[in-house]
């Protein structure tokens, strides 16, 4: 993992005594709130429906024990014992009070964490591929890159007051864990000729105007990366719109200009930018690829494969949640933060321990947060998976689920946040628990669920096999549904179905979906998003509105 | 045609906190929607909230939100404005942890 130097710390310590005075100022009456909230902003603090917001970010995803225990921490000490992990990789803290804040980020820099540009118009914190340096089929670990534009893009001068939020994932595997094509910006690492580079997508992105990336460069060699990106983003900085919120991000600018015109202008300022770059971020990139390298994997399966015999229940577990390692002994085991009933993402402080816990023990003291709200123990020994497993069952936090039914992504929606338009959280909650008690989901296999609690899609319901977007009709919750989105290599934006359900008719619509399927499948192999592709729309729709169905039929 | 004016309550988030407050008759801030002030009319509703704008050091963001007469006290309209006055429906937090 890369390790903070002098610099790393003192930049933090720096811009954190800056907060503190502005919070300072702020609460005895300098600051306006209009002064103080871009302040505030800048250092991921929101103001909520019921209290104050602070996101945290946990750069491409990646955390160790010491950070886990500092997070479970700073849960107790300043907020209400737990945290919520995002589908951005932050995790956010939704209890705290104003004149802790400082203390909190102060908390965070001892570990080398920060909220910085984790809202604002500027970079975002950077996410990878939750499997990085661990997925048995993987090209190159995403990690360094990732590690890199963060550090780029930290205060990066020119980029502070970009048009709107901006946005960059990064995969090192053709399975794109990241949702790359759903970002602003998203690289994708691949060899060529021996040569390790990134195919660049630019203009995806969920939101009000869904649009899946389009491939800028087929291929950027490491080396030319970093001027890539700022040519990109420095055109975007002037191109983008800024006289309407709705159009300013750059997948706007993309499909307005054309990708043939953004390529053109993109490849005039790589010109300039490539010719200032003097071969420092290369130096720095060595050093902190040197920092990311594999930890020394050890042989051996121990009494893996007797215990695997033996427990079904722990069977079970090992095929639901984990993948293949590129260490034949070891597993990639990911947690899951959706027991059936809880709030997706939530992770309680004392769980938060144990993670940190069995990664120190076991784990060579990494751990992950995936896009889709779990927890990975990315570098598992097969050997201690019957040990790490009995442990979860004592935190519950052994829920077998994994990309099935109730492994729901859903966004804080209504509960928490300011802009939602409807709740999330009680709907995947219900979801979830309305599959536990049909002991359905193992036999449905594969199914995406994807909740958003407004139009700016966090829940990432465009690309939900079934995504279920929350929205204010007359001032009731009303929940559409859309079908066939996927968020993978191919990412495809899914279909509205057809008019919105009530707050208390969606969990049977979402049944009435499944069971469809189960109905119509050529066989247990073929998953909900391959049968629809194969049928359509039209089974399902008619599975969710039966009575008019009847009524087209009459 | 001009909409006709519904009963409203002035309300924000408090500085330190961030929770809930309402702007009572008398202009200090509570914690119970019950206890708002129940404006009844347009002019003394624009002149309410610049009384609340002005209290700047003490609360974000005050708004005027719809609300109805109820036998304790004015009751919300909106769903947004019901939850305000609860908290999260995913754990007794915020003022329903009382």
């Amino acid at each position: 993992m890369y390790a903070y130097t002098d610099f790393d710390r003192d930049f933090l310590a720096e811009r954190n005594a800056q907060f503190r005075a502005q919070v300072a100022r702020r609460i005895d009456g300098s600051l306006t709130e209009d002064e103080f909230k871009p302040l505030r902003l800048m250092n991921g603090l929101y103001l909520q429906l019921h209290a104050y917001m602070l996101r945290v970010a946990i750069p491409y995803g990646t955390l160790n024990g010491g950070q886990m225990r500092q997070l479970a921490m700073i849960a107790d000490r300043w907020d209400k014992g737990y945290g919520h992990f995002t589908t951005r990789q932050n995790i956010q803290y939704n209890w705290p009070e104003l004149r802790d804040v400082p203390d909190m980020l102060d908390a965070l820099g001892e570990v080398g964490m920060h909220a910085i540009q984790t809202s604002g118009n500027t970079i975002r914190n950077v996410t990878a591929d939750h499997f990085a340096g661990a997925a048995a089929e993987e090209v190159a670990d995403p990690r360094p890159v990732a590690e890199l534009i963060r550090q780029w893009s930290t205060d990066h001068p020119e980029f502070q007051f970009l048009p709107r939020k901006f946005k960059v994932a990064v995969t090192g595997s053709a399975l794109d864990r990241a949702v790359t094509a759903a970002h602003d910006i998203g690289l994708r690492l691949v060899e060529r000729e021996g040569e390790i580079g990134a195919v660049v997508l630019v203009g995806g992105g969920l939101g009000r105007t869904p649009m899946i990336g389009k491939v800028l460069a087929d291929f950027v060699a490491l080396p030319d990366l970093l001027p890539y990106l700022e040519a990109v983003v420095a055109v975007y900085n002037l191109l983008g719109r800024r006289d309407n919120k709705y159009k300013a991000r750059i997948k706007i600018t993309v499909h307005e200009n054309g990708i043939e015109e953004i390529r053109r202008l993109v490849d005039d300022e790589y010109v300039t930018r490539r010719a200032a770059f003097n071969g420092a971020d290369m130096q720095l990139f060595g050093k902190i690829s040197a920092d990311f390298a594999a930890p020394d994997f050890v042989d051996g399966a121990g009494d893996y494969a007797a215990h695997y015999a033996d427990d079904a229940i722990f069977r079970s577990f090992v095929d639901t949640n984990t993948a293949p390692h590129r260490h034949k002994d070891y597993s990639i085991l990911t947690v899951s933060l959706k027991a059936h009933g809880a709030t997706p993402g939530d992770a309680t402080s004392d769980q938060m321990r144990v993670l940190a816990e069995l990664a120190e023990s076991y784990g060579h003291d990494e751990l992950r947060i995936s896009h889709e709200q779990n927890v990975i123990l990315p570098h598992l020994p097969k050997r201690h998976l019957r040990a790490v497993f009995d442990a979860l069952s004592g935190a519950g936090l052994a829920t077998a689920n994994i990309g099935l039914a109730s492994d729901i992504i859903a966004c804080p929606g209504m509960d928490y946040c300011a802009l939602a338009t409807a709740r999330s959280i009680p709907v995947a909650q219900e979801i979830a628990t309305r599959f536990e008690e049909l002991k359905l989901e193992h036999e449905v296999g594969p199914l995406k669920i994807k909740i958003s609690g407004c139009i700016n899609a966090c829940g990432h319901h465009h690309v939900g096999h079934i995504g279920i977007l929350g929205l204010d009709r007359a001032g009731v919750e009303n929940y559409q549904i859309t079908l066939g989105g996927d968020g993978g290599p191919d990412a495809i934006i899914g279909e509205r179905a057809g008019p919105g359900f009530a707050y208390d008719e969606v969990v049977d619509a979402i049944e009435r979906l499944v069971r469809a399927y189960l109905a119509i499948r050529e066989g247990a192999d073929e998953t909900f998003l391959e049968t629809y592709k194969r049928t359509g729309p039209a089974p399902f729709k008619a599975a969710l509105y039966p009575a008019s169905e009847k009524a087209h039929a009459a | 045609m001009p909409r006709a004016f519904t009963p409203k309550v002035v309300t924000a988030n408090a500085l330190l906190r961030g929770d809930v407050v309402y702007l009572t008759r008398q202009g200090h801030w509570t914690r119970d929607h019950a206890e708002a002030d129940l404006i009844e009319d347009e002019s003394t509703a624009e002149i309410r909230l610049l009384e609340a704008q002005a209290l700047a050091h003490e609360v974000v963001g005050p708004y005027l939100a719809d609300a109805i007469k109820g036998a304790d006290g004015p009751e919300p309209v909106h769903f947004r404005e019901a939850f305000r006055t609860r908290g999260p429906s995913n754990y007794a937090h915020g003022k329903q942890e009382g």
